[in-house]
């Protein structure tokens, strides 16, 4: 084998640029040198935002700008949440209360529903399967105003509720997630409990939750994400600024006429503040969510 | 022949797991029916009413009234912001899509390659995904100021003069597709477990026989990916199909009118959200709901369809 390969790969002296050694290091420093340059350039917004954020309104608007402010306003951060017109301590307050109200009923019906497609067996069950995953690919705005007129029809609109009853009815996605995991936990827990005299709620509840941590970590920090930041559902339903949600109160922010860029910007670190936060604490579920997804594809 | 007694057992443990396999298919009926019930009455339910609605005129103040196809007609015929609307959604989904799958890719490349530091670099390119759309347009609004901007300050360095961006109904779309690319954090993630998942094994071989790293890269990295390039692909434009928060605050911004400068970002969700929500012309919107519904499911179908000829599954893997 080795003459073999001798013969058809000649060994000629390679000039110094062409050997497979520095070709390796080139190729190295290439990669490197675009990372850092490409990570500057998307971490550069960041920089630009947290900067304006923390300028005197003088230093704004200056060609060339002043990068790093002087003297560091703080008191910008004070001034965007004291803005009577838009009180953005109570936008934080609502969509806290969405958060809890609509993470909740997602994890509960979600563990149910999940567990029922995991583990047991009915006639129909692949139908419905099948119909699960096609709701995936339905487009979020083909539902939008058929649910509008649903909940204007029971007064419910300028209410958190349109918002959060769906969520305690499942959610595809989470389902999806959650169903999979539980495929992998071993049926020897279960069943032993249920000889044991368990039912299945209390299965659920004592051997497939506590083994299920991970994937419910990873749907609680999606779903955090995803209403934080969602701008259209209660752009929608709610109507009063004392029910905004922080989303929406920044995208009126933005449309005041007269709108001071530094409290803007001050405005917009807020609402990055909590999900950026959870994504350093909790990368890896972040990372895993996301890949999960994709994988399945 | 088996004897009488083990026959009245046989029959009675069919009949023990029959009504067992009965008390299941209840207990999986209870368990998924939050599901259902929520499917019934959230989507099915009211999607069914609104197509009632779509053949009606509705102000959502008095009682629907039935005048057959007139919105359909209208929206072909009479609507040139409907046009509008389809074209910048059509201009931005053209662009966008692929510029964020071409970005989405090479970051995942240049990770996978990397031996050192990947983790910060991955959380660089990461974390703009995490932004929320109305702060990231709040944020790029003022990236692309055309006097105070970075961008065009820089630019400016290079004796360019840099365009208005979202003050110009020439180049604000531009600005959504730039802004755009800066958050594909997700689809990266996504490509760079499929370069994992790829055997190791293949570029070893291929470098045995002398295939050069673009040799590889076409032959090797790209067919073994086209699942995953397919899964992007296939959410992204269902995705760009349905823009609404970034060209709502662009467009908003200093008061301006929805769509604005000039009804350049128009996007298809903001002309219907416009005539739903602010014109109240509840009929006219559910039509143009369901125009949107039909045309990103020809769109997906399309794609599926077109998937034979360019998506490589492993084995039976597909689907």
């Amino acid at each position: 084998m080795a003459t073999m390969e001798r013969t058809t790969r000649p060994i000629t002296a390679a000039p110094w640029w062409g050997s497979k050694r520095f070709g390796e290091i080139a190729h190295g420093l290439i990669v490197y040198a675009l990372l850092v340059i490409l990570s500057l350039v998307f971490l550069f917004p960041f920089f630009w935002m947290i900067s304006t954020a923390l300028k005197p309104d003088y230093q704004v608007f200056i060609w060339p700008p002043k990068w790093i402010p002087d003297p560091i306003q703080w008191s910008n951060f004070a001034d965007a949440f004291s803005n009577p017109l838009l009180p953005f301590d109570i936008f934080v307050k609502n969509s806290m209360i969405i958060e809890v109200g609509m993470i909740t009923g997602r994890l509960i019906s979600c563990t149910l529903v999940a567990y029922g497609f995991a583990r047991l067996e009915a006639p129909g069950k692949n139908a419905l399967f099948g119909l699960l995953l096609a709701t995936l690919m339905l487009p979020a705005a083909a539902v939008l105003i058929p649910r509008f007129i649903l909940f204007s029809r029971l007064g419910w609109v300028n209410t958190f509720r349109p918002l959060i009853v769906p969520a305690w009815f499942g959610e595809a996605y989470a389902i999806f997630l959650m169903r999979q995991f539980f495929l992998t936990i071993p049926r020897e827990l279960e069943e032993a409990a249920y000889i044991d005299g368990a039912s299945t709620l209390q299965v659920i509840r004592y051997v497939i939750v506590p083994l299920s941590l991970p994937v419910l970590t990873v749907i609680t920090i999606l779903s955090f994400k995803d209403i934080w930041n969602d701008l259209l559902n209660p752009l929608l339903y709610l109507n009063d600024a004392s029910k905004y949600t922080v989303a929406v109160g920044l995208a009126y922010f933005n449309g005041q006429f007269n709108v001071q860029m530094n409290l803007l910007m001050a405005a917009s670190v807020t609402m990055l503040v909590p999900v950026l936060g959870l994504f350093f604490i909790a990368q890896r579920a972040f990372v895993e969510g996301i890949t999960m997804t994709g994988l399945k594809g | 022949m088996t004897s009488l007694g083990a026959r009245a057992s046989q029959r009675g443990s069919a009949q023990k797991t029959y009504t067992a396999s009965r008390r299941e298919a209840i207990t999986f009926y209870l368990c998924v029916s939050p599901w259902i019930i929520g499917f019934l009455v959230f989507t099915v339910g009211p999607m069914l009413y609104s197509l009632y609605v779509s053949f009606t005129g509705w102000n959502m103040l008095t009682p629907p009234e039935w005048i057959g196809l007139e919105n359909y007609v209208e929206m072909f015929t009479a609507d040139p912001d409907f046009y509008q609307a389809l074209k910048v959604t059509l201009v931005y989904s053209i662009t966008s899509v692929p510029l964020r799958l071409i970005v989405a890719l090479f970051l995942a490349i240049l990770l996978n390659e990397a031996t050192t530091a990947v983790s910060f670099f991955r959380t660089a390119f990461y974390i703009p995904a995490v932004v929320a759309s109305v702060a990231s347009a709040v944020l790029w609004r003022w990236i692309l100021n055309p006097k105070f901007g970075p961008v065009n300050g820089l630019m400016g360095l290079f004796g360019l003069k840099g365009p208005s961006w979202f003050n110009d109904p020439q180049w604000a779309l531009w600005g959504l597709v730039i802004m755009s690319a800066w958050s594909i954090g997700g689809e990266m993630l996504i490509f760079l477990a499929g370069l994992k998942g790829i055997p190791q094994s293949l570029y070893e071989a291929a470098e045995i026989d002398g295939a050069g790293r673009v040799r590889r890269f076409f032959s090797i990295t790209i067919p073994m990916l086209s699942s995953t390039i397919f899964f992007n692909f296939v959410m992204s434009v269902i995705g760009a199909f349905q823009t609404f928060d970034q060209a709502f605050v662009i467009s908003t911004a200093r008061a301006g009118d929805i769509g604005s400068p000039l009804k350049s970002t128009l996007f298809y969700l903001l002309h219907l959200y416009q005539q739903g929500f602010e014109f109240l012309n509840m009929g006219y919107a559910t039509a143009l709901a369901w125009v949107l519904f039909t045309i990103i499911l020809i769109v997906t179908l399309v794609i599926n369809k077109t998937a034979d000829l360019w998506v490589y599954y492993e084995g039976e893997k597909g689907g």
